[in-house]
């Protein structure tokens, strides 16, 4: 079904990633982020960084339970992706860069 | 050791201020009525309740109206987090109840959430917590100052949440957070398989309060029950108490809150029978008593109670009238026909009826609708019309519970209460179909006696506290102007009724009169016979008196003749010239 991978190179990517404040793990989660949409997303990726600390609710729009999460606003449709993103295979399948 | 246990284990029972000293446990409203009395005041104050239940049991409603009567009716703004049902769902559904959510939300006295989590959405990459839950739960708190909190059904995060270990340390915090932030919580959770409070052991971490709701069938009718199974550090009720909801809300109904100790009344009223009152000391009833009329088919069980209401509306007092088996309109006509008009006392508002199959709705239901009923009208007279109805919906046992809680609920009012009972054919007839005498004041018993071609009924008075009352049978009729008694005919060792009655009263007459006759008859005998004998001793008497006479008399003569006899004898042996000793032989021989 969703074996279409999105074409990296079409469109932009709206990602935002969700934290409550900057903790280890937030902080890891935003390298490990990085890391991947340089290595797959050259170019045509945005991160927005919401600390719901502050900004305590824009947590009920995307339905954030968990933290840190990594919405993908575009492509439609949305993925989420929660943890620390350290399993960069998981995260690929959850962005739909790789086939699930 | 053990003496420094002692203050720690004073301290799980009863919550110790900053002094140390002991104080009881603070409590939380819920509004919920019943709920309060079963858990004495409330749920515990700054901790988490757990309220576990199967499907369709009314968790998310009495959640609902913890937080929504804490914020309309207790000044306690509430958040409500819903995992379930969306904010629109849960407005839309509690709206027929008269929760009006979105003015709540509007006036900044509620906070509604909706907490969604799609698994299928959803990757799980590494670490994380559930600190977005807390946030949001934490920005409501701050947003309306709430003070209760309510997670409905937060198990369902078990669902789409993968990790169930860090979902378990994550709920442990959670619930630990909400102690601290000084929030009185309810937390729901769905019911687990064999016997399990939750589905997922959520008990484990919210263990001061535990309310189980349970919804089950018995005889194809349903029966809401609430229990509160545990309550760190209170008293508590427990045992498992119909609930019912309504369009007021959920209800607990608790058998006895008031443990037996309602004022009584001093004033009496009266049956509307003037014989029945005289047999009551010639007063009547005692107010605020309960009345059981019990006999079998045909007695004039409703008549009795009709007399009751009818004096009772006379008076301008007002009655309420449960029918289990006439519409009010056939009761009304009925009644007319032995001279009690009640149609006036029904158009002046003084006499309600309430018209229901038994099998209508579940016990729990009846009595709500009597608690309500009677909150809106404020009777001086409840009438059960036959409580016997009941039992074809309840199990006997359900029943007396259900009958002791509105003997109880209404005693606790003064409102007196008569129910009737009727009694099958072929049972003993002081046993009423539910054991329920035990529980009623004064128990009238209603009994046909057939004889001489004739059914006629006899009303007596089998007991009645605090009176003393007539221990005779009356023979009760029914005519055009009421009920009238009359006395029976008791002579002969045998109960007589009707015509029976008369014409033994007559019969009786004249065999008095006879009897009468008979007994002069004998008297006059008597005398005869004394008078004889009287006669016949004088004459045995004068008899006795000659007879001594003549046994003085022939005393002489003996006396005579023998000295004369002696005399001869000397002369003749001298005449012989004989011995003296053989003279004397001879003398002897003769």
């Amino acid at each position: 079904m969703t074996k279409a991978t999105s074409s990296p190179k079409t469109g932009t990517w709206d990602l935002k990633l969700y934290i409550a404040g900057y903790t280890p793990r937030a902080v890891k989660a935003l390298e490990n982020l990085k890391q991947l949409c340089e290595e797959h997303l050259h170019g045509v990726y945005s991160i927005e960084v919401v600390d719901l600390l502050r900004n305590p609710r824009l947590a009920r729009g995307d339905q954030i339970v968990a933290v840190p999460t990594l919405v993908r606003k575009l492509p439609v449709p949305v993925r989420k992706i929660i943890g620390d993103l350290s399993n960069r295979e998981r995260v690929l399948v959850g962005l739909d860069l790789r086939p699930r | 050791m053990t003496r420094r246990a002692k203050p720690e284990r004073g301290a799980s029972e009863g919550r110790p201020d900053k002094a140390g000293a002991l104080k009881p446990l603070a409590k939380c409203p819920t509004g919920i009525r019943g709920l309060d009395d079963v858990t004495e005041g409330g749920l515990p104050r700054g901790r988490a309740s757990l309220v576990s239940g199967g499907a369709g049991c009314g968790k998310t409603l009495m959640a609902m109206e913890f937080v929504v009567r804490g914020a309309r009716d207790f000044g306690e703004p509430g958040v409500f987090m819903a995992f379930e049902e969306t904010v629109a769902e849960l407005t839309s559904n509690v709206a027929s109840l008269g929760f009006d959510l979105q003015s709540l939300i509007r006036r900044k006295k509620l906070a509604v959430d909706y907490v969604r989590i799609e698994r299928s959405e959803i990757e799980e990459t590494g670490e994380y917590d559930l600190e977005g839950l807390f946030v949001r739960l934490g920005s409501m708190i701050d947003e309306v100052h709430a003070k209760r909190v309510v997670l409905d059904t937060i198990e369902s995060l078990f669902a789409s949440l993968p990790n169930e270990g860090i979902l378990r340390a994550e709920l442990r915090r959670l619930f630990r957070w909400l102690k601290d932030r000084g929030v009185t919580a309810v937390i729901t959770a769905e019911q687990g398989q064999e016997g399990q409070l939750t589905r997922y052991g959520l008990e484990e971490y919210v263990s001061d309060c535990v309310i189980v709701l349970d919804h089950r069938v018995n005889n194809e009718v349903a029966t809401r029950r609430l229990r509160v199974v545990k309550y760190r550090g209170s008293r508590h009720g427990t045992n498992e108490y119909p609930t019912m909801i309504d369009e007021h809300g959920l209800s607990v109904l608790p058998i006895t809150s008031l443990g037996l100790c309602h004022r009584v009344s001093d004033r009496r009223i009266s049956t509307g029978i003037p014989r029945l009152d005289t047999m009551m000391t010639g007063k009547g009833y005692w107010q605020g008593s309960s009345i059981l009329v019990s006999g079998t088919a045909g007695t004039g069980k409703t008549s009795v109670a009709t007399a009751l209401v009818d004096s009772v509306c006379r008076r301008g007092d007002r009655c309420l009238y449960f029918s289990f088996e006439e519409s009010p309109d056939q009761l009304v006509r009925n009644m007319g026909s032995i001279g009690f008009h009640l149609d006036p006392y029904v158009r002046a508002g003084r006499l309600q009826f309430h018209s229901v199959r038994p099998t209508l709705y579940g016990l729990e239901s009846h009595l709500v609708t009597l608690h309500d009923l009677v909150a809106r009208l404020h009777p001086d007279v409840v009438v059960m019309d036959p409580i016997t109805g009941l039992t074809s919906i309840g199990e006997p046992g359900e029943v007396k519970a259900m009958l002791m809680r509105v003997v109880d609920f209404l005693k606790s009012r003064t409102i007196t209460t008569l129910f009737t009972s009727l009694t099958e054919g072929g049972t003993p007839i002081d046993a009423t179909e539910t054991s329920v005498s035990s529980l009623m004041d004064t128990w009238l018993l209603l009994q046909m006696v057939e004889s001489a071609g004739e059914r006629n009924r006899i009303l007596y008075v089998l007991k009645s506290r605090g009176m003393a009352h007539s221990n005779q049978m009356r023979e009760f009729t029914l005519t055009d102007n009421g009920i009238k008694l009359a006395d029976v005919y008791t002579g002969s060792g045998e109960v007589r009724t009707g015509s029976a009655r008369a014409i033994q009263e007559s019969r009786d007459k004249a065999d008095a009169d006879a009897a009468d006759q008979a007994s002069r008859r004998r008297q006059r005998e008597i005398t005869h016979e004394r008078l004889a004998l009287e006669a016949q001793m004088q004459k045995l008497q004068s008899r006795l008196a000659e007879l001594k006479q003549e046994t003085t008399m022939a005393a002489k003569q003996e006396l005579n003749r023998s000295a004369a006899a002696r005399h001869d004898t000397k002369g003749l042996a001298r005449l012989r010239k004989a011995d003296s000793d053989g003279a004397q032989e001879e003398g002897n021989g003769t």
